[in-house]
């Protein structure tokens, strides 16, 4: 396959950045879309110039490390898919792939395709936890959970952290990641007893790394890779309220 | 060096128990002076340095990612194994215990297997706790499933996502423990260097991955987490970024590396399908429940799967094991694949698969039943190959998975180097020459959780008297100025061909000479090879870019220059074991019907290599069977 990328290039947080072009021949549809790029690195080491710089670790979908924009869409051109699971025989031959960053304000460029997430670390430490130190559980079978409510927890904890919610989101909302987090947690017994604190911490926090506020336009459950629903914002919100209230 | 794995007197089931009545301890106004280098994320990192820094000690915490939450403990899928007997089928933990030492061929010790059995329950009632969703009965009490290796019920998990979801129960503590500063974390933070000042760890060298600056940090211990190596071979089920680094370079400065050359191999791997191929996928070994592992009985066979008439497939695993069948532990499904692969009946483009085939299952269950128990990972196939596995048989392959063999520590996890601790994967402990699935997320956590916080203690104890050395000491500024020079000089070789095609090379010869099937002269050999590799490696590699900023393909390089290093050593140790144990198979000793054959009495060690300046000297850490009797691990 021939190849034309057109990939965004910026040196270091405060430069300007801009696109630049490569062509590359020798692609086979069996690659995956960041083996692609691989490549293209090695072109560019045996001509001397420097990588591109783009983000992965598992490469199987599931650590939520990688993830650019590719032909304007997060994780390319697929539903519910990570970057690394995308694969060449997804374009056509001769095509341009136009490769860009996670856009966000809360998520600032460290270099060409590489953002900074911390912001949703910060978010996870400000209450995405349950207080009990190791040594302290009860037995597991003591507290009983109904199926249905452990499989909705599970739902909503599939979240792997990869950002794309955020990218996708005209008003760069973290609502998909936050509300999901805390669902998780609140909706079992576990995670009672700080519930009400946890949604407000978390939610604060939010708000303080800069995140906008969810319109629900529902784009961010497109782009998932773990098709985490929206309707996790509305029982967030919900939440939200009742801790106003009793919190 | 006489290896003391300290193991504690008394029968097994009291051996641990006696351990912490007599081990020291620490109150808790000192502890707060007391400090901890953790590196690592994973479930083993995370684990400890969350309960470190909650028993009062003040916590570093390092890992490569942009977040303690991408370590590899991710990836696993298939679950976690635990002695809770919910299923009342006759577990008890003498029986994992028995499981575990058997499915590692005897070769572990029987004090620490037992004590991994001993604590596996306890950890599930911590994981539940901290809000982990494992699978639920409708009555509302946990599931379990059965693995590969047993008899009993044992698993527990989280639907396909058993290890993300421990992880980030793991990842929450610890940024509990963060938010109550107790834990400074540090991402995208590298390990390039342990200090060792009078015989003990105290500080680490950390390349800063953004800005390529190195830093200093000292503390009273360092504990060392990072995960396994399997990536020597290049194409592996592990993560891109995972490396041996950080044990290399503790080998380098004193830790003995034991049984380095004990790799697992996973049977049902998606197969290579091009030489630009960077990782190789996983498909649950739960596959193998219904899926049906065939290759055609003619040799380079060109029709496609669905035309082969049934008489002429070779069903291979029910016809050498017909007890086990299609459910035969990994080190024996991979090398039957191997040895039909290696016979030309490997099918696909590049011949190098099996068949694992639903065929018979959906004939039987409906396409529902199937749906419902794999659909995710059928849809995962479909997603990478682009195949739909309901209609044609999967395509796969063995890939390399898992390292038994890690740093030499004994009962209390420690190293040969005082002070220095390695947990989870990175170590040799309990796993023996075969790992059985589900056992190392709870190894990992296991270390992290209870064991560690309840020995580090006793060598604590002693360093609160001694003062901490500053990060100016001559040996930080040695260790820091080796790192320097390395970088540099790799930078500086400019030659013609990029890491990965020397990572590509390295792969290709562990692959052939030191993966599922060894022999002498294919060790040799691959040893004068990997040499050969080494030299090339720094006459001819080039690396662009500077080594002051973020730099990937200088991260690439630094990591592979210590696989070539630990290549050369996995190839020795391999060839030092003449016997054939678990995953360790010498073509030498094997039966007429092709079975392992154990030397049980030349062979019952643990071997653990000095780096003795690259010239690797062998010690032997005699195994004691006290309490069970090795047996032949028979699965036909
Ligand atoms: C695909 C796959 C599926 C698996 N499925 C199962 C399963 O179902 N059940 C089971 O029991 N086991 C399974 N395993 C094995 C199990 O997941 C691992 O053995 C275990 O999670 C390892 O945990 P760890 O804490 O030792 O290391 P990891 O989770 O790998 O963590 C390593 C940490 O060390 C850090 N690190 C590494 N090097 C450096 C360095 N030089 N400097 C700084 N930091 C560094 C990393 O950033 C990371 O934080 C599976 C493994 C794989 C690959
Ligand atoms: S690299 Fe891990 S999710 Fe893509």
């Amino acid at each position: 396959m021939k190849i034309t990328f057109k990939i965004w290039r910026q040196e270091g947080p405060n430069d300007k950045g801009g696109f630049q072009s490569y062509e590359v021949n020798d692609l086979t549809e069996d690659m995956s879309f960041l083996e692609a790029l691989d490549h293209l690195n090695e072109i560019l080491v045996l001509k001397n110039k420097k990588v591109v710089a783009f983000e992965y670790d598992c490469r199987e979908g599931i650590c939520g490390q990688c993830g650019v924009f590719i032909n304007g869409r997060a994780h390319g051109p697929h539903d519910n898919m990570t970057t690394c699971q995308l694969h060449m025989r997804s374009f056509e031959d001769g095509a341009t792939i136009t490769v860009e960053p996670w856009r966000a304000r809360s998520f600032p460029i460290i270099k060409d395709l590489i953002v900074n997430r911390s912001a949703f670390d910060r978010i996870i430490e400000n209450g995405a936890f349950i207080s009990a130190k190791t040594g302290t559980a009860p037995e597991a079978n003591a507290i009983l959970i109904s199926k249905t409510v452990s499989d909705r927890a599970m739902d909503a904890a599939a979240c792997i952290g990869c950002g794309a919610c955020v990218a996708t989101c005209k008003n760069s909302s973290a609502a998909l990641f936050t509300s999901a987090k805390i669902n998780h947690l609140n909706g079992l017994p576990q995670g009672a007893p700080e519930a009400h604190q946890r949604v407000l911490d978390m939610t604060a926090q939010m708000e303080k790394e800069g995140f906008g506020h969810c319109s629900f336009t529902g784009a961010c459950e497109v782009e998932c890779p773990e098709g985490i629903s929206i309707v996790n914002i509305a029982e967030m919100n919900a939440r939200f309220i009742k801790a106003k209230i009793f919190g | 060096m006489v290896l003391d794995a300290k193991i504690p007197e008394g029968k097994l089931e009291d051996k641990w128990r006696n351990y912490q009545i007599q081990s020291k301890l620490i109150n808790p106004a000192n502890k707060k002076k007391l400090s901890v280098i953790v590196v690592g994320s994973g479930l083993s990192g995370a684990g400890a340095a969350a309960t470190l820094a909650e028993l009062g000690y003040d916590i570093h915490c390092f890992c490569y990612q942009d977040s303690a939450r991408r370590a590899h403990s991710v990836a696993a899928q298939g679950g976690i194994n635990a002695a809770k007997n919910y299923q009342h089928d006759g577990d008890s933990i003498w029986r994992m215990f028995y499981d575990t030492l058997k499915g590692g061929d005897f070769r572990s010790r029987e004090a620490n297997t037992y004590r991994l059995a001993e604590l596996s329950a306890p950890l599930i009632d911590h994981y539940t706790q901290q809000g982990v969703p494992f699978a639920r009965e409708y009555g509302g009490t946990l599931v379990n499933r059965s693995f590969g290796g047993v008899q009993v019920q044992r698993t527990f998990y989280a639907r396909g996502q058993t290890g993300q979801q421990l992880l980030l129960a793991a990842y929450s503590q610890l940024y509990k423990m963060v938010r109550s500063k107790k834990v400074t974390m540090h991402t995208r933070s590298e390990m390039m260097d342990l200090v060792v000042i009078d015989g003990k760890a105290k500080g680490i060298i950390v390349r800063d991955l953004i800005t390529g600056e190195l830093q200093r940090y000292v503390a009273d211990a360092v504990v060392l987490a990072t995960g396994g190596y399997s990536r020597v071979f290049r194409l592996s089920t592990l993560a891109i970024g995972c490396n041996g680094s950080a044990i290399w370079k503790a080998h380098k400065k004193g830790a003995y590396f034991a049984a380095p050359s004990f790799t697992q191999i996973h049977p049902t791997a998606l197969p290579q399908s091009s030489e630009a191929q960077s990782k190789l996928t996983l498909m649950s070994e739960s596959l193998r429940n219904d899926g049906r592992i065939w290759v055609p009985k003619k040799k380079d066979d060109t029709r496609v799967a669905n035309d082969i008439p049934e008489d002429e497939r070779d069903y291979y695993l029910e016809r050498r094991y017909p007890s086990f069948g299609n459910l035969a532990p990994r080190d024996i499904a991979s090398r039957a694949a191997k040895e039909r692969i290696d016979a030309g009946h490997g099918v696909g483009r590049l011949k190098n698969a099996v068949y694992l085939d639903f065929k018979h299952a959906i004939e039987r269950f409906g396409k529902q039943t199937i749906a419902d128990r794999y659909g995710n990972l059928f849809t995962m196939y479909k997603k990478i190959t682009g195949v739909d596995a309901y209609t044609k048989p999967m395509m796969i392959s063995p890939a390399a998975h898992f390292s038994m063999g890690g740093l030499w520590v004994d009962y209390e996890l420690m190293t040969t180097v005082s002070g220095l601790y390695a947990i989870g994967e990175c170590n040799f402990s309990d796993h023996g020459a075969n790992r059985l699935g589900a056992n190392s997320l709870l190894q990992a956590s296991v270390d992290g959780y209870f064991i560690l916080p309840n020995t580090i203690n006793n060598y604590l104890a002693q360093e609160i008297k001694s003062e901490r050395p500053d990060i100016h000491h001559v040996e930080f500024d040695k260790a820091e100025q080796g790192v320097k020079d390395y970088v540099d000089r790799i930078l500086s070789v400019d030659g013609t061909k990029t890491a990965d095609h020397f990572h590509r090379e390295l792969g290709k010869v562990m692959w052939n000479d030191c993966a599922m099937s060894r022999n002498k002269t294919g060790l040799e050999k691959a040893i004068n090879q990997i040499e050969d590799i080494r030299r090339q490696f720094w006459s001819d590699v080039k690396v662009t870019g500077e080594s002051k900023e973020l730099n990937t393909e200088l991260e690439k390089a630094y990591r592979l220059a210590d696989f070539i290093e630990l290549g050369i050593l996995m190839c020795k140790d391999a060839l030092q074991r003449e016997e054939s144990c678990g995953a360790h198979f010498r073509e030498e000793y094997q039966t007429e019907d092709g079975e392992a054959v154990r030397v049980d009495d030349q062979f019952t060690f643990v071997s653990a290599w000095d780096y003795d300046e690259g010239n690797f000297a062998l010690h032997k850490e005699s195994l004691e069977f006290e309490f069970v009797q090795p047996t032949v691990r028979s699965y036909k």
